[in-house]
């Protein structure tokens, strides 16, 4: 019993790093986000492609981390 | 649930033992570790949401430059004829589609400038004051230089988007945008 609860303490610090590094990246895809919105009202649009690939990426890594923390559970 | 066990699932925040718990809290035991590991992980996974809703919004962004470039570029049209409207007037016109108001400005003889007549901050028309070389938005006291559109003073942090112009057979034609979208 004291052996599932430490595992349990375990994962309740994993989830509190995942949700940190998973807010620094939706920080990161917001700012991507009005960047990109100010640039393109601006009329220039050659960062519209990047600025889409790189919140892609980031959107991976964070289902990446979610089906890590899924995968932990069973 | 034995009294051992009870202790070991149910460690209280205050971190005393359960004997030692208010009688509320040995009424209603609650796990609060698996508590907080249910409410970060239901984070994470609003987190996930969130996350989709901006690439959403980035895709959103791409789709509609490429309908723009597929549209290709907006189609020539006269606005207005040269003795129209004398240096220093204006006159309103819709380009390229009716209800995108826009503001031909007559700054000497030879030239001319058009703007989108929505301010770049919150959409408000902006006026023409060629007295004073700019372009004015009197709702949030937004200023543009009427030379080319660019943001002088105020809120507005973007150029108003600029028709392009010819002159030819003493008329005006508008023929697509140099800067910016509508």
């Amino acid at each position: 019993m004291r052996i599932s609860q430490f595992a349990r303490r375990q994962r309740s610090t994993i989830v509190s790093g995942i949700a940190a590094f998973q807010t620094i990246i939706v920080f990161l895809q917001l700012w991507l986000f009005t960047t990109t919105m100010e640039t393109f009202l601006a009329g220039h649009q050659e960062t519209v492609l990047p600025a889409a690939l790189a919140s892609l990426l980031c959107f991976a890594l964070n289902g990446g981390l979610f089906f890590y923390l899924r995968g932990l559970e069973r | 649930m034995p009294e051992e066990d009870s202790e070991v699932l149910s460690v209280a925040p205050d971190g005393r033992p359960a004997k030692d718990q208010p009688v509320w809290r040995k009424d209603f035991p609650l796990d609060w570790p698996d508590d907080e590991y249910r409410s970060r992980r239901e984070f994470v996974a609003f987190l996930m949401l969130t996350s989709a809703a901006f690439v959403s919004g980035q895709l959103w962004i791409l789709l509609v430059q490429s309908w723009r470039k597929a549209a290709g570029k907006p189609p020539l049209k006269e606005i207005a004829a040269l003795n129209e409207i004398a240096v220093g007037q204006s006159k309103l016109f819709d380009y390229p589609k009716p209800g995108n108001r826009c503001i031909l400005v007559r700054l000497s003889d030879t030239d001319f400038v058009a703007y989108g007549q929505k301010c770049t901050h919150l959409s408000c028309p902006v006026l023409p004051r060629p007295d004073l070389g700019r372009m004015h938005c009197p709702c949030h006291e937004g200023w543009f230089d009427i030379r080319n559109g660019e943001p002088v003073a105020g809120p507005p942090r973007r150029p108003l988007p600029r028709v392009g112009l010819e002159v030819r057979d003493g008329k005006v034609f508008a023929n697509g945008y140099v800067e910016g979208v509508i």
